[in-house]
């Protein structure tokens, strides 16, 4: 007891104000804060395990990805496979690009200028075509199963890359604007790290001082382990991991990553002042610092009515704005080579047009767009009908996209998880890499 | 009221006790089924059309048409089934199910464990240190029931009673997202307050929600409110196919909205049947009105003129995917086929009559078809036991196979035959014996556990993370903040769910929430206002009183461990707890601040266990 009132001498400094971590504080500091608040209980708290190198050096080469999450289903015949003059087709005309033979919609001018960074799977051929189905579905390269939940993209990729970046303080998988999908069996410490697009993370100010939120730490870090102890289930445990994830963000200065609006205004102007845009530049800085996975969501494309309108005036424009400048932003700094992206949706639209103007659920043929890390670039894969409706070449799936974004990362596809069942799940459920993706 | 054979009596004797069990026991007998209640106020009992009693709160004039005996009250029977035959039923089929596949069940849940849980499941929060108090040290062999009966029946629990289930069907009805503007939250919970402080039958519930009309919004001065619109207000676009895929999986534990695009790729849904199911819905429209700066969506039947300008053969049409046209009228998942007619019933000058109302229609089928009982006895059965006899529990297909079909077969007949009464059906489960077990896994059944893609054998209790309007009640409990009641604090309670809403950005307005585990739930319960607000040592609060109270500190430190975890601090934690308060060097308050955070942020605070 003595030894710990000893531990807070000298500390008054840091007084109770309105930081979590007094201006001056790092990460090291910190713990040295826990190792004297862990004279308050004999066995050193389960929060504090991993005392980390105070990071200085976060520019080491790492592989990271990004998914630009299109909710609601994006139809991909009025934006990567026009079929103008088909009766499908709508009124959208197509323009060439910075790739040789490649031609994309007319509202995508400035993606038109970066399609040489990018490739464009126009045979994806799936079956899912409800939004909650679909969603899981490409996301995690499994169809909904009542008995075993299967990890994302998101979380798979973390845990495959988390070790590339023993330095990184925050969430290896960060979710800008949606929920993406969960972690299934990998576990809540691999869950998506949801923030909107301001970037505003709630709640990180404690408003006491580190000595006693180490004190505190340890009374709680006694009481998680009594009921970790007694054997009730795994969520017991998840949570206790999930308050050490937590403290180590609380207390680390790369939470700036995920301030946009510390961008120079001419960077903030380039990726547009949308929601989609602040998402996109953040992705970037996240990526920068070594964050393995982002996804940004852009909603709103579930158009069963006024189709044509609402891309032209609304959705493309915000997509192509941010898109283009993320990628060209990734390619000047350097980044683009390790850094995977993929643009898709849940599935895409019917190429018939309802008698709203609107096009309805569709997942039998639709497109995918890749690029960056081991990506070849701008190439187009597979093909569909003059009318949309049927892929005319080798089809696709979630399974395969997902093998080749892995393959493109570095990440080997003879991984498997063991489930909490015992079961093997082979990662990317075993999917073919798409070959012409690859040099 | 003029639909219904409106019987009443009055019982004449006012019961000034205020000690609920030395009331009598009223039995009603009719027609073969009795009621037996206890009244500790006016009540009245209806019998309705089907020969159902129903009872309600006293009004208007009454009078003595079937026999009431009065006789003294009988106490729960001390078995392990409380002389309840349901209770019985699922204690045999349950351990039928651990002996056939090998599995011990765990020790007895403690008198406090299991007095936090039913708290917790019934009334949506932890009980208060007195009420906890109270339970652990009564002695009779019938507590456990007689906590039932008062959390179920007592006036005292009636509105937290009402409030809990409010926010578990408001989740269920229309979803936690509060951006559609078709739905009235407030006119939602409004009418769901109204229905489980009656506790209305739950195939009423089912049929007021199914077919209801009228405004979504108790605007001043605007006529004609009914708040059960709002189930199906927000999902009348696109012809109704929200409507049609929500009251099939809420009401029948059928999930059809795939095949509203496309044959089912593993059951037996056809695309037809979505059609003919949404046929049931296309006399219905929810029309948006306003009058200065009031809006409103009002909900009505109209003449359905069908999409081939036949009214009497009044067809719809969909869209196979090879793109050919196929037309549709109503039928019901079994095959039962209504009237064509796309007219409301009315008369010919002649008195012929003709039409049909298409939702009444619908809400009359489902009211006959078993799946509307199991449905609901797997929802309540997966509420109280972490899960359900299928996951997810609203998906009763063929696909799906329940883990105990007899058990769910069973209750289902039992609900039915009770007359839909949930708090019947509340009462069976809680006093069963799976529920009674400790959550502690042994050797025996470490293996039972359904995060492994097991199917449950429930011979332990599963462990889950609290929803997140308990916690919020919880909190004021335990710190017995003032738990005002109404549509002001319900407000201030949604704002704070807000925070932890993702919306998915398709028409469908599906929705997620962040309140699961993962690191924003854990900032805001580190930081967050609400867990300030818990913790904070304003006089008079919560931690002061304690504070400047007279008992000595390790009984200080008691009170925090029974207000959050029904239970009292380990030596080792109590040791933790005293460093705490030498190295606050005298500031009680402040010391029990930094326990009662750590309390509140804890894995058994905010797990039901």
């Amino acid at each position: 007891m003595s030894s710990f009132s000893d531990g807070m001498a000298g500390l008054n400094r840091f007084s109770a104000g309105s930081y979590g971590i007094p201006e001056g504080m790092n990460r090291r500091h910190f713990m040295s804060h826990l190792a004297g608040a862990a004279a308050l209980a004999a066995p050193a708290t389960a929060f504090t395990n991993s005392i980390l190198a105070n990071a200085t050096d976060l520019r080491k080469r790492h592989k990271s990805a990004i998914l630009l999450w299109m909710g609601g289903g994006p139809s991909t015949m009025d934006i990567w496979d026009l079929k103008p003059g088909a009766a499908t087709g709508g009124p959208f005309k197509q323009i060439s690009t910075s790739a040789d033979g490649i031609a994309i919609c007319e509202h995508m001018p400035e993606m038109a200028k970066q399609m040489h960074h990018m490739s464009i799977v126009r045979s994806m051929s799936t079956r899912e075509a409800d939004h909650m189905r679909g969603r899981y579905y490409m996301h995690t390269g499994y169809v909904p199963n009542p008995n075993v939940e299967y990890p994302s993209y998101g979380s798979v990729i973390a845990h495959e890359l988390a070790e590339q970046v023993p330095e990184l303080e925050i969430p290896p998988f960060v979710s800008v604007g949606s929920g993406s999908v969960g972690p299934g069996f990998l576990g809540m410490t691999w869950a998506p790290f949801v923030v909107d697009s301001n970037g505003n993370v709630r709640n990180l100010d404690m408003g006491i001082d580190p000595t006693r939120l180490a004190q505190r730490m340890e009374m709680l870090a006694t009481i998680e382990k009594k009921f970790i102890a007694e054997k009730r289930g795994g969520s017991s445990d998840d949570h206790a991991k999930v308050l050490d994830k937590t403290v180590k963000l609380m207390t680390s200065k790369q939470m700036e990553a995920f301030k946009v609006s510390k961008e120079p205004k001419e960077v903030q102007d380039k990726y547009g002042a949308t929601g989609f845009g602040r998402g996109c530049l953040m992705a970037r800085r996240l990526v920068e610092i070594g964050v393995p996975f982002v996804e940004v969501d852009l909603g709103g494309w579930d158009n069963h009515g006024g189709i044509f309108p609402t891309l032209s005036n609304q959705k493309l424009p915000e997509l192509d704005k941010a898109m283009s400048a993320l990628v060209s932003d990734l390619s000047e700094r350097g980044l683009l080579d390790d850094t995977a992206i993929i643009w898709m949706g849940e599935f895409s639209r019917t190429p018939n047009i309802n008698g709203g103007g609107g096009r309805d659920h569709w997942a039998r043929s639709w497109s995918v767009v890749v690029g960056g890390a081991g990506f070849k670039r701008g190439v187009v894969v597979g093909e569909t009908s003059s009318d949309g409706k049927e892929v005319v070449s080798e089809a696709y799936t979630s399974q395969d996209v997902m093998a080749s974004v892995l393959k493109s990362l570095g990440i080997s596809l003879e991984t498997a998880f063991t489930a909490k069942n015992g079961r093997p799940m082979k990662i990317a459920n075993a999917g073919k890499v798409i070959k012409e993706l690859f040099a | 009221m003029q639909a219904a054979c409106r019987c009443a009596f009055r019982l004449a004797a006012h019961y000034l006790a205020a000690d609920y069990r030395s009331l009598p026991l009223i039995t009603a007998h009719y027609i073969g089924r009795s009621l037996t209640e206890r009244f500790h106020r006016e009540r009245i009992i209806t019998v309705d059309r089907k020969n159902r009693i129903r009872v309600a709160a006293i009004g208007g004039v009454a009078a003595v048409v079937f026999s009431v005996t009065i006789g003294s009250a009988k106490l729960p029977a001390a078995d392990d089934h409380f002389g309840l035959p349901q209770v019985k039923f699922i204690n045999e089929q349950v351990a039928a199910g651990w002996t056939g596949s090998s599995v011990q069940p765990s020790a007895a849940a403690t008198d406090g464990e299991w007095c936090r849980r039913v708290y917790l499941d019934i009334i949506g929060r932890v009980p208060s240190v007195v009420e906890l108090q109270k339970f652990v040290t009564e002695s009779s062999p019938t507590k456990r029931p007689e906590l039932v009966s008062r959390l179920l029946g007592d006036d005292y629990y009636e509105d937290e009673y009402a409030r809990n289930w409010t926010d578990v069907w408001t989740t269920i009805l229309i979803g936690r997202d509060v951006a559609n503007q078709m739905v009235s939250r407030p006119g939602m919970r409004q009418y769901l307050r109204r229905a489980f402080s009656k506790n209305i039958p739950y195939d009423q519930f089912m049929e007021e929600l199914v077919t209801a009309t009228g405004l979504n919004t108790n605007s001043k001065g605007v006529e004609g409110f009914n708040g059960a619109t709002n189930f199906l207000s927000g999902k009348m676009e696109e012809n109704g196919a929200q409507a049609t895929a929500k009251t099939a999986q809420v009401f029948l534990g059928l999930q059809v909205q795939c095949t509203q695009c496309h044959n089912h790729p593993f059951n037996k849904g056809k695309q037809n049947q979505f059609w003919e199911f949404n046929a049931f819905f296309r006399q219905s429209r929810a029309l948006r009105k306003s009058e200065g700066d009031q809006r409103w969506v009002e909900m009505v039947d109209e003449d359905f003129a069908g999409e081939g300008g036949n009214p009497e053969e009044a067809e719809l049409y969909y869209e196979l995917r090879n793109g050919l046209m196929k037309v549709a009228y109503p039928v019901f998942i079994d095959g039962t086929e209504i009237s064509k007619n796309g007219y409301l019933p009315g008369s010919l000058d002649d008195g012929t009559k003709y039409g049909v109302n298409r939702r009444q229609e619908i809400s009359q089928l489902i009211k006959a078809s078993p799946l509307l009982s199991k449905a609901i006895v797997n929802r309540m059965w997966g509420h109280f036991l972490g899960y359900g006899f299928t996951k997810p529990v609203d998906d009763l297909g063929e696909h799906n196979p329940p883990s105990h079909p007899e058990l769910l077969d069973g209750l289902a007949d039992q609900f039915r035959e009770q007359s839909y009464d949930l708090k019947e059906l509340v009462r069976w489960i809680v006093l069963s014996k799976p529920y009674s077990l400790s959550s502690k896994a042994t050797k025996g059944n470490v293996r039972d556990d359904p995060a492994l893609g097991e199917k449950p054998k429930f011979s332990h209790f599963y462990l889950r993370q609290m929803q997140a309007e308990q916690l919020y009640e919880s909190l004021l409990t335990a710190t017995e903040a003032d738990k005002s009641q109404g549509e002001a604090a319900a407000k201030k309670k949604d704002d704070w769910l807000k925070q932890f809403i993702i919306a998915f950005g398709t028409d469908e307005g599906d929705d997620s929430t962040t309140f699961n585990g993962s690191i924003p739930q854990v900032l805001m319960m580190f930081n967050g206002d609400l867990v300030k607000n818990a913790t904070g040592t304003g006089k008079g609060g919560f931690l002061d009183k304690i504070a400047s109270g007279p008992l000595r500190n390790p009984a200080k430190i008691d009170m925090l461990y029974m207000a959050a975890f029904a239970r009292k601090p380990s030596p080792k934690e109590l040791d933790v707890a005293n460093q705490l308060m030498v190295a606050r060097k005298g500031d009680a308050v402040g010391a029990l601040q930094d326990v009662w955070w750590a309390v509140l942020n804890s894995n058994e605070f905010i797990i039901n266990h």
